[in-house]
């Protein structure tokens, strides 16, 4: 493996932008690493090389031109197949897109280029995002570097796979209910959600409106939040999105000095469910903290433990209707059209056979729960525990700057060992969900191997609304402690390709 | 077979029967953008050439409400003396339809923009107050043609054609209360209420309300309930009545045909119907067993509304002059009746006849030539008055030409006639036609003479008194210059020449 694939996003932007490597070079190394570990990994499910290539050589001429770019400038990234991109196609990893192209870029593609970061191609996923092993891609699922049997975590498994198979140095996620951070921790990198409206959702392809948040992977803190600045932002084609400032993220991750700082840990995360090496892995990230400096203190949040059944509400509900639109009318797969049928069956005949198990158990899900008679048993009940979760960040918030838990409850599992068993898969999830809920932003951070596995464990730092700043800064204390500690990065620790 | 139910006639089912009318109008606005896109509005453009990746719902595209449009409907709101709500939300309409892009159309739910307002309209010299639910603001739908078939719906078509020009396009939804106490005015009652909101929205300048270009469209509600009985009955909704005449004729109707079903001992359907212009019937649609559940959420893509009380305040206090205000002060200033104003309105004369006013005329001059000579050729020709090709102003110079002697009512009449014949300007038709009063006294004094030689027994009659026998002998003059004489002077000739004072 060439020393360019180890290099963090911000030395290749600094080498680029000094002419002391050329972007194309950069660009070229990974896509001969993607062609090398892909038959293992199966991270991409469009790899762009062509363009990606192209797209490096003009940032070497704007260079050589003299002009100054972004510190991204021809850094490479690798971006989630869920946002539309013009010249690629663009399947949210479900057949009944298979093909597409689409006619315009999502803000955030837009805001990639803009910035001069290389697209290498497109990452794979749980179709329509919805999952947590990346076994739902209809396109067969991503492997975990760490171990090509398990599963490298989900919605995003392609993007974080891309990453910690040194495919990319950088790649995009979106998180709807842990799509980031849960990825992130199963594959020791760094993995953030931002504060919900922080980052564009246009030309995303929606799986649950009020949920889905973009944001970035990256193998350490600073490049997380390098890209992080790159592609957010206000978006007025976004009416979710804030009119504000994107938070201080760089500057708090190269501060990373947490003295003083006050940290709650949440009493309701831990006990039955939790692997024991991920509990040890996350007190000792706590034992951390405070002798970094921080005044630790436990904090309650008793609404959480309804997180989980409410987000299976809400988020099914909001798809039931996103997912109306693929109907084989305007685009997309189309099944049965043979002039006997009716508009009405061709849509039917369509959705049966585009939509994978998941999407429709979700699709049935939410139809159930908005359906009249049901609604307020449901979809408005689950909205009220939403607004109680909220309450119990604001009270926490209160009493302390951030708040901690393991990202995940267990580490990577086997693929196949909770393909059958939905609940099973969903409490993968059960730390991350009450962010989404609530909007505020977290990020993981990797704190360790397991004992009993060897495989990597998160450290999820949730912040309050619009202070994204302080996951940066707190995660970036937290790695530069623990690879003094482990003498680099937790990712040298994962077995060679 | 539905569709060739017996009717029951309307006064014997309004002897046994009270109705109870409902009213949902749509109203697309004249905003130059869509609703949730940046995209054109104009009417006419050639199939999907107004449109882009958020009205066509590709995958990933998001709405951005159209701030004009949000006002114009509170303005609406306002006009219709509703309450502005202080915060409130779009939600998603859930149902397949291929019209539809996303499948679900971006509405207002529980939480309407305005509520709980009412429009007076006056019917038959009676005010009755039309009580109004909600106004609130939701997307158009593209238009579907469905070609082969014999229902023209999509059931049996042999394929589709749909033109998303006009998914999106901003539509206000006007829902009434339920209007009871109509009695035998229910039609005329629902076209005067359409036709007054029309004219409101008009003058709000926010629609151009053309209801033949589909820019309003009503759906009617009637149901029946037996005299002396206070409960309602079941009632049908008859969907896009797209003209005034088609609102009455569809009330009408359905009372007429509900009431044979109901006199028979048989019940009601709750369902939407289809009205037929050709026929003035409606046939069945949808029933209400198999209605849909549209799923009502709260559009989760959108930020909630939430008007500042005191824009709310500065857009109620420029509100224009509304129509009933209008037409109570045009009334006043034209000192005219009741019943000659609302001959005006229904007649739509009244802009015709105020732009007249402005133009120089005399009311009742403008009044009198606009509802008389005019109306009679508008009616002729099958045409609205505003139709016609003659300008108030135009109207304004020929009751000029009256007023100063030039011409009399006969042959205004004719420089009318020749204005709407093309013939130019009533200058123009007074000159090609000549068609000057005879006012030289010389050449009227021996017409008067040759009438009085020939109408001897008539002059004698005056001679001894009978002044009342003049007519004829005006007549005479009348008939002889071809209707150019001045009557009023040929008669004071007459008497004079008679020895009569």
């Amino acid at each position: 493996m060439t020393e360019l694939l180890r290099k963090t996003a911000e030395e290749l932007g600094r080498l680029i932008a000094a002419r002391e490597v050329s972007a194309a070079e950069v660009a070229q190394a990974h896509l001969d690493r993607i062609a090398e570990v892909e038959p293992k990994v199966n991270a991409f499910l469009h790899v762009n090389a062509d363009a990606a290539l192209a797209q490096a050589r003009a940032v070497d001429e704007r260079i050589a031109r003299g002009e100054k770019l972004g510190p991204l400038a021809g850094v490479p990234v690798a971006h989630k197949d869920v946002f539309t991109t013009t010249g690629m196609p663009t399947t949210a990893g479900s057949k009944i897109l298979e093909g597409w192209l689409p006619p315009y870029d999502a803000t955030v593609t837009r805001r990639l280029r803009e910035a001069g970061l290389v697209i290498l191609g497109k990452t794979n996923l749980d179709e329509f995002a919805m999952g947590s092993s990346t076994e739902n891609s209809a396109y067969g699922p991503t492997h975990n570097p760490w171990d090509l049997s398990r599963i490298p975590g989900g919605s995003s498994g392609g993007s974080s796979a891309a990453v910690a198979a040194y495919e990319a140095p950088l790649s995009t996620g979106t998180d709807t209910g842990g799509s980031i951070r849960q990825p992130a921790a199963v594959t020791g990198i760094v993995g953030m959600k931002p504060t919900y409206g922080g980052s564009s959702r246009y030309g995303l392809i929606a799986f649950a409106s009020s949920l889905d948040t973009p944001g970035p992977f990256a193998r350490n803190v600073l490049d997380a939040a390098l890209l992080h600045e790159a592609f957010s932002g206000h978006d007025v084609m976004d009416s979710t999105s804030i009119a504000a400032e994107v938070p201080p993220v760089v500057e708090a991750a190269r501060q990373a000095d947490i003295a003083g700082l006050r940290v709650g840990v949440v009493k309701e995360f831990g006990g039955e469910g939790y692997q024991p090496g991920v509990l040890a892995r996350f007190r000792e990230a706590v034992d951390l903290l405070e002798s970094l400096g921080a005044k630790v203190v436990e904090v309650s949040c008793p609404s959480f433990g309804y997180a989980l059944p409410a987000y299976y509400l809400i988020a099914p509900s909001e798809c039931s209707s996103n997912l109306a639109r693929f109907d084989a009318m305007r685009y997309g797969l189309r099944v049965g059209d043979d002039g006997t049928r009716s508009a009405e069956e061709v849509m039917a005949l369509t959705r049966a056979a585009g939509f994978g198990p998941e999407v429709k158990r979700r699709i049935m899900l939410g139809t159930y729960a908005l359906s009249s008679g049901y609604y307020d048993a449901y979809y408005g009940q689950a909205q009220k525990v939403r607004t109680l979760i909220a309450r119990d960040f604001d009270a926490a918030f209160h009493q302390v700057d951030v708040l901690v838990s393991p990202t995940t409850p267990t580490t990577a599992f086997p693929i196949g060992e909770r393909a059958d068993d939905p609940m099973a898969m969903y409490l993968a999830d059960l730390c991350t969900i009450p962010t989404n809920l609530a909007g505020n932003a977290a990020i993981s951070v990797p704190c360790g191997l397991a004992d009993e596995d060897g495989l990597p464990v998160g450290l999820q730092i949730m912040a309050p609304v619009l202070g994204d700043d302080r996951c940066y800064r707190v995660g970036a204390a937290v790695e530069k402690a623990l690879e003094d500690r482990w003498g680099g990065p937790l990712l040298a620790k994962a077995p060679a390709l | 077979m539905a569709d060739t139910e017996t009717l029951m006639p309307y006064d014997e089912a309004l002897e046994r029967f009270e109705p109870v009318l409902g009213l949902e109008t749509h109203v697309e606005l004249g905003t130059a953008s869509k609703m949730f896109c940046g995209c054109p509005t104009e009417f006419g453009a050639p199939p999907n050439t107004q449109v882009c990746p958020v009205c066509l719902a590709l995958p990933g595209s998001l709405p951005v409400a159209n701030a004009e449009a949000i006002e114009s409907t509170i303005r609406i709101g306002l006009a219709l003396n509703c309450s502005i709500a202080e915060w409130c939300r779009f939600a998603r309409k859930n149902y397949f339809y291929p019209d539809m892009p996303k499948n679900y159309q971006i509405s207002q739910y529980d939480e309407p923009l305005c509520t709980d307002g009412y429009l007076d309209v006056v019917v038959d010299g009676r005010t009755v107050r039309i009580e109004i639910e909600r106004v609130h603001l939701e997307e158009d739908t593209g238009k579907s043609t469905h070609v082969g078939g014999s229902t023209g719906r999509i059931h049996g078509a042999d394929y589709s054609i749909v033109d998303y020009n006009r998914a999106g396009i901003p539509l206000v939804e006007i829902v009434t209360k339920p209007i009871a106490g109509t009695d035998t005015l229910a039609p005329e009652v629902a076209r005067a209420y359409v036709t007054e909101l029309r004219e409101l929205v008009r003058t709000l300048g926010v629609s151009d309300v053309r209801m033949e270009e589909g820019s309003m469209r009503c759906d009617v509600n009637v149901s029946l309930m037996p005299r002396g009985s206070s409960e309602w009955g079941t009632r049908t909704e008859t969907k896009n009545v797209n003209s005034l005449r088609s609102v009455e004729r569809a009330v009408r109707g359905e009372i007429e045909r509900q009431a044979a079903i109901l006199a028979d001992g048989g019940r009601i359907t709750q369902e939407t119907r289809h009205f037929h212009e050709e026929t003035g019937r409606t046939t069945s649609g949808r029933s209400k067993e198999e209605a849909q559940d549209y799923r009502y959420f709260p559009e989760p893509d959108l930020l909630p509304i939430a008007p500042d009380r005191e824009w709310v305040a500065a857009l109620k206090a420029a509100l224009p002059e509304l129509p009933s205000v209008r037409r109570s002060r045009l009334q006043a200033e034209w000192g005219v009746s009741d019943l000659d104003m609302a001959a005006m309105h229904n007649a739509d004369a009244i802009e015709l006849v105020e732009a007249t006013v402005a133009a120089g005329a005399p009311a009742a001059d403008a009044r009198k030539w606009w509802m008389g000579e005019l109306a009679r050729r508008a009616n002729e020709a099958g045409t609205a008055l505003a139709e016609l090709s003659i300008t108030p102003a135009e109207v304004a110079r020929v009751t000029e030409l009256v007023a100063s002697g030039a011409l009399n009512d006969k042959l205004a009449r004719q420089v009318l006639e020749g204005v709407l014949a093309g013939e130019g300007s009533p200058d123009d038709v007074v000159a090609k036609r000549g068609l000057q009063i005879v006012n030289d006294e010389g050449e009227l004094s021996a017409i008067i003479d040759k009438v009085l030689a020939d109408n001897a027994d008539a002059a004698d009659k005056v001679r001894s008194g009978k002044v009342a026998a003049v007519g004829a002998l005006v007549g005479g003059v009348m008939k002889a210059s071809r209707g150019k004489a001045d009557a009023a002077r040929a008669r004071e000739l007459i008497l004079e020449k008679l020895g009569v004072s």
